[in-house]
């Protein structure tokens, strides 16, 4: 990860100098005014204190959008997407990197979102399945996601569909065999794998750019 | 005008696919609130006991911490009752266990803590400080120990034509002094349902006594219905919504601990609380298919006539509830055996309790009883497929009528054909492709037709699109495809002028998501409220045009904005006119199912053919190929129900092969906690599989004809995999799953 260069870089993450302020000087002064009084100066402290010293600076582009965020280091990639900027299609399935439901493309490349600290994305760019489509024109694999009925309750789709995006970039939808191996990271507990490969294999032959 | 092209029947693309494909569809955890806090569960670490104690202090001094809620500072609901009163009660649509509520721990993992705060990180991280002290008592977490302790479940002893109870015709055990006889015990683990949508709910108080809850659930009219009565408010101040769900396969047709905690939560803290369970929980509080021992006993004639058969089973259930499912049922009346006899026992475990699995326990009985057929084929030196047509049923064994329809021997003959039966060898071990053995099996499958009632609502908007509104979730199979293809053809209406909306308690009447039963329930509620609408909107039409009085219904004509009828354009009623009458257009129906289920024995059939290739010598077993043929009835679209018998058929290689979660008895505790030790098929696992429907309409069952796909999907899946098993090495492996250390 590329350092921040200004002078306001916050100190790294530090339960115990945290608990250390909130529990000795600043309490000690607050003690002797009324407890509800403490208890809303506490809080707001702890903002505060949470603000400077837990929160890192993150210049992020999601779908072509622009964010500077402030972020806590051990927020996950997929729990930015999902709880911060309420882009919700990327799913959680796992948080372990097993199940591939969160895979999004980061500068091109597929990465399972839940494994990678969004502080690691700094100045990267972001692509989930809201930024796949064309306007209201659909990418060619889910157009043919949705002739070729490539799910069931759509869980694990936007993961299929990003990681078969990347299956097709890569090179890896040679055949049908190679499909199913490259694709096995994705899990489909609906088990429409038979309609996913058909899909993959249609916009593989169609020759559209993906 | 042409009538238009009817859609029941066609292909037609998902009515949500684009939703879908886009990452618009929003499931329980992603709607949007403001101030919204998170919650994260404690869960206990011992099996069985008391708590004794709970530092939650530091915790509750964490950064972001709103609460840290157990059962010391907990709410009381004025509705919940102490858990495990009465196992013999249970509440298979209700949550049998409340959690917060008093010291008592049932299994590993419990919940005994809930922290909320207001992120996710901070709860997450709040949570892992409670500390909690116990006094642990023995735990039983094995079955086999538990076996010696087995019981007739309290439903069977107080009903003896329960489908639990004990069953006999003819003589009992009667294949002991059969001629040939078979006699072996089979075996299937504890499988999880793992729906790839982790198992969440977001509750939110919008007044002290209005509750909305956006929950994954398969019923949202009986989550509503549990939580009005835990909280003692009137049904229509709890509204529960579940447009999507992400997968359940059984295990949101219960409610479940962290449901009722996330929504103590949410009256904690005076927030809209948003619970997402990990991969780790969802093995421990929502359900699983239970381990069950099963043993067949069966005789035969020398020519292939079965004279005999017995089946018992005795499956896991928890200490606070009777779980039971009907595993013994396919075994009744697949084949015609002169004596039969079944002994349905449960096994009490300090463990969560189990919930229907998809197939449910016709799918474990199917394991034992087609793999006891294959077994016996062979011992007569009989194709399999033979045996089974020597002993095939022209009417219903068990309850002595006749079938509302069936069609199995069809999807023998399909089936044989699409997957070269004629390959297979009757000596095992004999067919091989380089250093690969090539088996091939087959497993048959059934399940009951049923059909409930329901309510559906009809209306028309002013733009000319009929709404339709119904209760019901779709958690894959394509419900809300379905139902708009059922409207399109009884209104003759193209679909994209009909919005069908489904997953909101406050929407018409329907029943819980499960047992193959949707279309056969909601179907004919969807095509009676059509008609009701079309019979309102006559009357409507007929206060400013005669010609519509005495219209016949199915003259009544849609165009772009105004209804006609058939062979007279000069009647028209503008859609406009027509809404703004007072009363609107609204209709609201119910449908029940005719009596007929007592004159006629209603089943959907399946069979599933294998072929495997098993690695010499590594034991590794590979699906080469998987035929699954299905007589379920008028098959409503071809594409989605297609998919979900493919769909059963994967789940099928995971039972067989690889599905098996695993307990460290000494502390009750999963050692299987996530998916990389708890196996299900991947892409590279499955084969392209091939469907064959017969799509013959059931005459009885309703007026679409329609059966049910979903259980009879994976039903026979697993012992055609472990029938091809043995046909090409000889091994027969009777304890699921077939891992290559069973096979070296």
């Amino acid at each position: 990860m590329a350092m921040n260069p200004e002078p306001d870089v916050p100190a790294p993450h530090d339960e115990n100098r945290r608990n250390f302020l909130k529990q000795s000087s600043l309490l000690t002064a607050l003690a002797l005014v009324p407890a509800p009084v403490v208890s809303a100066a506490e809080a707001k402290l702890d903002e505060r204190v949470a603000e400077s010293i837990e929160k890192v600076p993150l210049s992020l582009k999601v779908n072509g959008k622009k964010y500077k965020l402030s972020v806590e280091p051990r927020t996950t990639l997929l729990d930015l997407l999902r709880e911060n900027l309420n882009l919700t299609g990327t799913k959680k399935g796992c948080d372990y990197g097993q199940c591939g439901a969160c895979t999004v493309h980061v500068d091109g490349q597929r990465v399972n979102s839940c494994l990678s600290f969004a502080v690691m994305h700094d100045g990267q760019e972001i692509t989930t399945i809201e930024g796949l489509a064309d306007g209201d024109k659909l990418h060619p694999m889910q157009e043919a996601f949705v002739k070729h009925d490539g799910f069931q309750c759509g869980y694990c789709t936007p993961g299929q569909i990003m990681s078969a995006v990347a299956c097709v970039r890569e090179g890896h939808a040679g055949s049908e065999a190679e499909i199913r191996e490259y694709m096995s990271g994705n899990i489909c507990r609906c088990g429409a794998y038979t309609n996913i490969v058909a899909a993959i294999q249609d916009v593989k032959s169609g020759g559209q750019k993906v | 005008m042409n009538a238009p092209e009817k859609k029941i029947g066609k292909p037609m693309n998902r009515v949500d696919g684009r939703q879908k494909v886009t990452g618009a569809a929003k499931y329980s955890a992603e709607y949007e609130l403001p101030n919204m806090a998170y919650a994260v569960l404690v869960g206990s670490t011992i099996a069985k006991g008391r708590l004794t104690g709970l530092d939650t202090k530091a915790a509750e001094r964490a950064p972001g911490v709103l609460a840290v809620i157990t059962h010391l500072n907990a709410p009381k609901a004025p509705g919940i009752k102490p858990a495990g009163k009465d196992p013999s009660q249970p509440q298979t649509v209700g949550s049998a266990l409340q959690v917060l509520v008093d010291d008592n721990i049932r299994f590993n993992d419990q919940p005994i803590a809930v922290v909320v705060a207001d992120t996710l990180e901070r709860a997450r991280f709040a949570a892992r400080l409670v500390q909690a002290r116990y006094a642990a008592e023995k735990h039983l977490t094995n079955l086999e120990a538990a076996k010696p302790n087995a019981f007739l479940p309290t439903q069977a002893k107080k009903n003896p034509k329960s489908p639990t109870a004990d069953y006999q015709r003819g003589q009992v055990d009667a294949y002991k002094t059969g001629a040939l006889k078979l006699e072996a015990e089979y075996v299937i683990p504890t499988e999880v349902h793992h729906p790839m949508e982790l198992q969440s709910i977001t509750a939110h108080w919008e007044a002290p006594d209005r509750l909305t809850l956006y929950d994954k659930t398969q019923g949202t009219m009986a989550t509503r219905r549990d939580f009005a009565r835990q909280w003692g408010l009137p049904e229509a101040n709890v509204k529960v919504i579940a447009t999507f769900v992400g997968g359940a396969f059984g295990n949101a047709l219960h409610s479940w601990p962290h449901e009722s905690a996330a929504i103590i939560a949410a009256k904690v803290v005076n927030r809209p609380v948003k619970l997402m369970l990990t991969r780790e929980q969802m093995f421990t509080m929502v359900g699983y298919r239970p381990h069950t021992w099963q043993k067949i006993g069966m005789s035969a004639t020398a020519d292939g006539k079965i004279t005999a058969i017995t089946h018992e089973s005795i499956g896991q259930t928890s200490t606070y509830e009777e779980f039971t499912e009907s595993t013994l049922g396919q075994t009744k009346m697949m084949y015609q055996s002169p004596n039969l006899t079944t002994r349905y026992r449960l096994a009490a475990l300090d463990i969560g309790s189990p919930i229907w699995m998809r197939g449910p326990g016709e799918a474990t009985g199917a394991f034992a009883l087609e793999s006891a057929m294959d077994e016996m084929a062979h011992l007569l030196n009989l194709d399999p497929l033979e045996f089974r047509m020597r002993n095939y049923t022209e009417q219903d064994p068990e309850k002595d009528r006749p079938w509302s329809s069936k069609f199995l021997k069809e999807c023998y003959q399909a089936g044989a054909q699409r997957i070269g039966w004629n390959k297979r060898q009757l000596k095992p071990g004999a067919l091989r492709d380089g250093e690969w053995l090539v088996g091939y099996g087959m497993g048959v499958g059934t399940f009951g037709a049923h059909r409930g009632s329901s309510k559906a609502s009809a209306q028309l908007l002013p733009n000319g699109t009929v709404l339709l509104q119904s209760a019901v979730t779709d958690i894959g199979p394509g419900t809300g495809t379905a139902m708009t293809q059922i409207a399109a053809d009884t209104l003759g209406l193209a679909p994209e002028k009909i919005r069908f909306e489904w997953g909101n308690s406050d929407f018409a009447q329907a029943p819980t998501q499960g047992g193959s039963a949707i279309v056969n329930t909601v179907g004919p509620a969807v095509q009676e409220a059509c008609l009701a609408l079309k019979d309102k909107l006559r009357e409507l039409a007929a206060a400013s045009n005669g010609a519509f009085a005495t219209a016949k219904k199915e003259d009544i004509t849609f165009t772009d904005n105004h209804l006609t009828l058939a062979g007279n354009p000069a009647a028209r009623a503008a859609y406009a006119d027509l809404v703004k009458q007072a009363g609107g257009t609204a209709v609201t129906v119910e449908s029940k199912p005719s009596g007929e289920g007592q004159k006629y024995s209603m089943y959907s059939f399946s069979v599933h053919f294998a072929e495997v290739r098993v690695h010499e010598l590594t034991g590794e077993v590979r699906v080469s190929k998987l035929v699954s043929c299905a007589d379920a009835g008028t098959i409503v679209n071809e594409k989605t129900a297609g998919n979900q018998m493919k769909g059963g058929a994967v789940g099928g290689i995971g039972m067989a092969l690889m599905e098996h979660a695993i307990i460290d008895d000494r502390f009750g505790r999963y050692v299987t906690k996530d998916l990389a030790d708890y196996h299900v098929p991947v892409h590279a696992d499955a084969p392209a599989v091939e469907v064959y429907f017969v799509n013959q309409p059931d005459p009885h069952v309703n007026a679409l004809g329609t059966k049910g796909i979903g259980e009879i999907a994976t039903i026979g899946v697993a012992p055609a995999i472990a029938n091809a098993v043995f046909n090409a090495t000889g091994k027969r492996v009777r304890e699921l799953p077939i891992t290559p250390d069973k096979l070296v």
